[in-house]
């Protein structure tokens, strides 16, 4: 990094930058500016550091401070105290939640001690609009490995010897793939970036294009070279604005180095790559459903065979990889498959990213070696359950997954493992949820989502899950039979057999596993009545405790139907009839007087 | 067909995009994505210029246009409030914020209030499942959106201009 003294790092992902992160850095420099600091001392945005629930995050290197909780206000603090008078700003400093001590590097940190970053390598490192720092951080040396020294065939075996396996929920064989694609013989061919990301509550790929786009541009060239083609195309979420500027820079300024375009770096390889958006449909992410969606047309999925690296885009061969998988190529090139091969376990080599979320304690994205524990992301990198409740359940997979309980903690994680669980990997989304979580709902929750998102174009998928759904949402209304339970295994393992693709296959996946994980809930809905995590409402009550109302009526004027009846300072009385089980009474009272039953 | 009624300001706008894309059929969702940033959503007789531009039948478009839930057919209010329904948000209580959204403004989600000032829609995953449950207004984020807020985030647009307030 040029001839700055100091950097502030102002983390530049949607999360912080939902937090005003935009306006910390300008604050910054301003008030660099104001004291003529501004040559010596640089303000950059970068990718996610991953520790989003700290956020925003701002690190100062070369001493590598880590501020958490920042606000626009801060800034001005900490340039008197820490960058002129190097003294650092304390209250700002994380707090270890069990020693209760400040600690000042990441790397001290327990969410990112036990982390390994490979393919999240530069993201909260590099300023990802400056193509110099990717390559001052060996960022293209891939690329100029794979023209200068390997022919096609040899850099494939490289990616096959290191065992990487597709990140986006299939794990098929990375090199294998390319390899298949390069043997299909055809003057054009193309190169695609699935960066669809459809997994709601995941947000693994977004982060690497807005955190290190670069690196998803140099893999892609590599890919293009390995197998033969010219050009490549990303298909990316509209939705995705922040990951769509950073890639258009980063592709203009690949282009200006002479990184794509003709001739790379004096070779006769061409190579460029165009954008396509996605309009919000999850089935896009299938790939022969995307491949439909970019040549402009509904996305519906069609049969494999052919698959794509036969017969893909316009009919050419196609290879179609996930962002993570593509941000995993440039280090195995230049470190060796050895070094990737080392980490991980013997069928899941390497690294996955995970979107940490839902009832934990530390939210942010990770990346752990292939093979670490349910636990160890949980409670040491996660830092446990929020609000010190109980752990009910891990989700992976998305909405192709399951509902993994505590007898799994102890899982090592990789593709098979989660599959032998009745999970799978999926893209990376993983949500933990606590005792207040009721699992028949989150199976609802989960089918609704297929609803909406099915094509509709095969009747299992499109009007099994329909029943599905109206069967779980009887049991959540208290209206189940035990027929209801037996209805819905049946039903699940037809639309996993006989649909077409990858969504109605694997959409039944959350209502087996929780039948499965947590059929004592599914009894207790409809046998008692009751729901254990008290989160139907129909199976609720709200009761008024006679002891400690004070009759101060403020439940009175809340009830929006006016089922709540009774004299000043004298106990009140809700009417179960009236109830409409809308909480406000429970909200408002200030004496705990309110019960759910 | 319906006559269109659209004015000639506005057909010369899709004529302009389709032709950007070389009247290409197979540049269709570019072409919907250009023309709903611009009009704001896709009417019927939208989709009769960009069909009759793109030399495709209408049905084909109208196809496209309703596969997508990121196309409408239905103008949006004036603030477009969408509240994330991502599994992260959904496990920490989206479902009663929007709940209280839809009680406060009186309408369903896909509606636009009377005064045409908010439309409801839900999302799912913003990226920033940190923040979760979260709601955007337009391009605005507010995170950690509880029951309780709503009333106060509505009401800073309420007055015509949103105040310079802070999100999260
Ligand atoms: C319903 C469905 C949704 C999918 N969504 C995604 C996605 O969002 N991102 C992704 O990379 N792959 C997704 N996939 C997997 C792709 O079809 C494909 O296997 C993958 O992009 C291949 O890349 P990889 O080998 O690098 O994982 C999805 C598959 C199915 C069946
Ligand atoms: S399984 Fe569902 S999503 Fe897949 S092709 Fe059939 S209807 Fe469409
Ligand atoms: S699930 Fe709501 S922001 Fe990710």
């Amino acid at each position: 990094m040029a001839d700055y003294k100091m950097h502030v790092l102002v983390c530049g992902g949607t999360g912080c930058k939902a937090s005003q992160s935009e306006l910390i850095k300008k604050n910054f420099q301003n008030q660099l500016e104001e004291r003529g600091l501004d040559q010596d001392v640089q303000v950059i945005h970068t990718g996610c550091f991953g520790f989003c629930e700290q956020g925003p995050i701002v690190k100062i290197q070369p001493d590598n401070t880590f501020y958490v909780g920042v606000t626009p206000e801060d800034s001005r603090e900490i340039v008197e105290e820490h960058l002129i008078k190097g003294r650092k700003v304390e209250r700002l400093l994380y707090t270890d939640p069990t020693t209760l001590g400040q600690i000042t590097e990441s790397k001290n940190m327990d969410f990112y001690k036990k982390q390994v970053r490979v393919a999240l390598r530069n993201c909260g490192f590099i300023n990802p609009e400056n193509i110099e720092e990717y390559i001052g951080n060996n960022g293209y040396a891939a690329l100029g490995k794979c023209l200068e020294e390997l022919s096609p065939e040899q850099a494939i075996q490289t990616i096959i010897d290191s065992g990487l396996r597709g990140r986006g929920g299939g794990g098929f064989p990375t090199g294998l793939k390319w390899d298949i694609t390069r043997k299909v013989e055809h003057e054009q061919k193309y190169v695609v970036c699935n960066a669809d990301e459809g997994d709601p509550g995941a947000f693994m790929d977004r982060s690497i294009l807005e955190g290190d786009p670069h690196t998803v541009i140099e893999a892609m060239a590599i890919c293009g070279y390995c197998i033969g083609a010219n050009k490549g195309l990303v298909y990316i979420r509209a939705e995705y604005p922040l990951a769509i500027q950073r890639l258009k820079t980063a592709l203009r300024q690949a282009r200006q180095y002479g990184l794509l375009g003709q001739n790379i770096l004096g070779t006769d390889f061409d190579f460029d790559i165009e954008i396509r958006y996605g309009a919000g449909a999850f089935v896009c992410g299938e790939e022969t459903a995307l491949i439909h969606s970019m040549e402009g047309k509904r996305g519906e999925p069609t049969f494999k065979p052919p698959f794509p690296s036969q017969e893909g885009y316009l009919g050419k061969p196609t290879n179609v990889n996930n962002v993570e998988t593509f941000a995993n190529v440039p280090p195995i090139i230049t470190k060796g498959a050895e070094w990737f091969s080392s980490i991980g376990t013997e069928k899941s080599k390497g690294t996955k990213v995970f979107a940490l979320a839902g009832k934990i304690n530390n939210v942010g994205l990770i990346e752990v070696p292939m093979g670490t524990t349910l636990r160890e992301v949980i409670y040491d990198i996660g830092g446990g359950i929020k609000n010190g409740k109980e752990f009910k359940s891990v989700q992976t997979g998305g909405p192709s997954g399951g509902c993994l309980t505590k007898a799994f903690l102890d899982t090592p994680i990789d593709y098979d493992n989660l599959l032998a669980a009745g999970s799978m990997m999926g893209s990376g989304g993983m949500i933990v949820m606590d005792e207040d979580d009721c699992m028949v709902s989150i199976a609802k929750f989960y089918l609704e989502f297929t609803l909406d998102e099915s094509c509709g174009k095969c009747t299992p998928c499109r009007i099994g899950n329909k029943r599905l759904h109206e069967i779980l949402e009887k049991i959540t209304e208290g209206k189940g039979t035990p027929e209801d339970l037996t209805k819905l295994r049946m039903l699940s393992h037809v639309i996993k057999d006989s649909s077409l693709c990858g969504l109605g296959q694997t959409s039944p996946n959350p209502v087996l596993s929780t039948l499965d994980n947590f059929m004592h809930e599914y009894e207790a809905h409809i046998n008692d009545s009751t729901c254990p995590a008290g989160q139907c409402k129909a199976l609720l009550q709200y009761i008024i405790d006679d002891e400690k109302c004070t009759g101060c009526t403020l439940c009175f004027r809340n009830c929006p139907v006016g089922a709540i009846s009774g004299e000043k300072r004298s106990p009140h009385y809700i009417d179960q009839t009236l109830c409409i089980k809308c909480g406000a009474c429970y909200e408002k009272c200030k004496f705990d007087a309110i019960k759910i039953a | 067909m319906p006559k269109i009624k659209l004015a000639e300001k506005t057909i010369t706008q899709i004529k302009e995009v389709c032709a950007k894309f070389n009247h290409e059929e197979g540049e269709l969702i570019n072409v919907l994505h250009q023309v709903q940033g611009r009009l704001g959503y896709l009417p019927a007789e939208v989709q009769e210029v960009i069909a009759r531009e793109l030399n495709m039948s209408v049905a084909k478009v109208y196809g496209v246009v309703t596969f997508y839930s990121f196309f409408t057919m239905l103008p949006q209010g004036e603030f477009p409030i969408s509240i994330c329904m991502g599994t992260a948000c959904y496990v920490r209580g989206a479902e009663q914020v929007l709940s209280e959204f839809k009680r406060q403004l009186k309408i369903e989600v896909g509606e636009t209030s009377a005064d045409g000032k908010f439309s409801l829609s839900s999302l799912r995953c913003v990226g920033a499942c940190g923040l979760a449950p979260v709601v955007t207004v337009g391009e605005k984020v507010y995170g950690r959106v509880s029951p309780q807020q709503v009333s106060k985030i509505i009401a800073e647009y309420q007055e015509g201009c949103p105040a310079e307030s802070k999100s999260a």
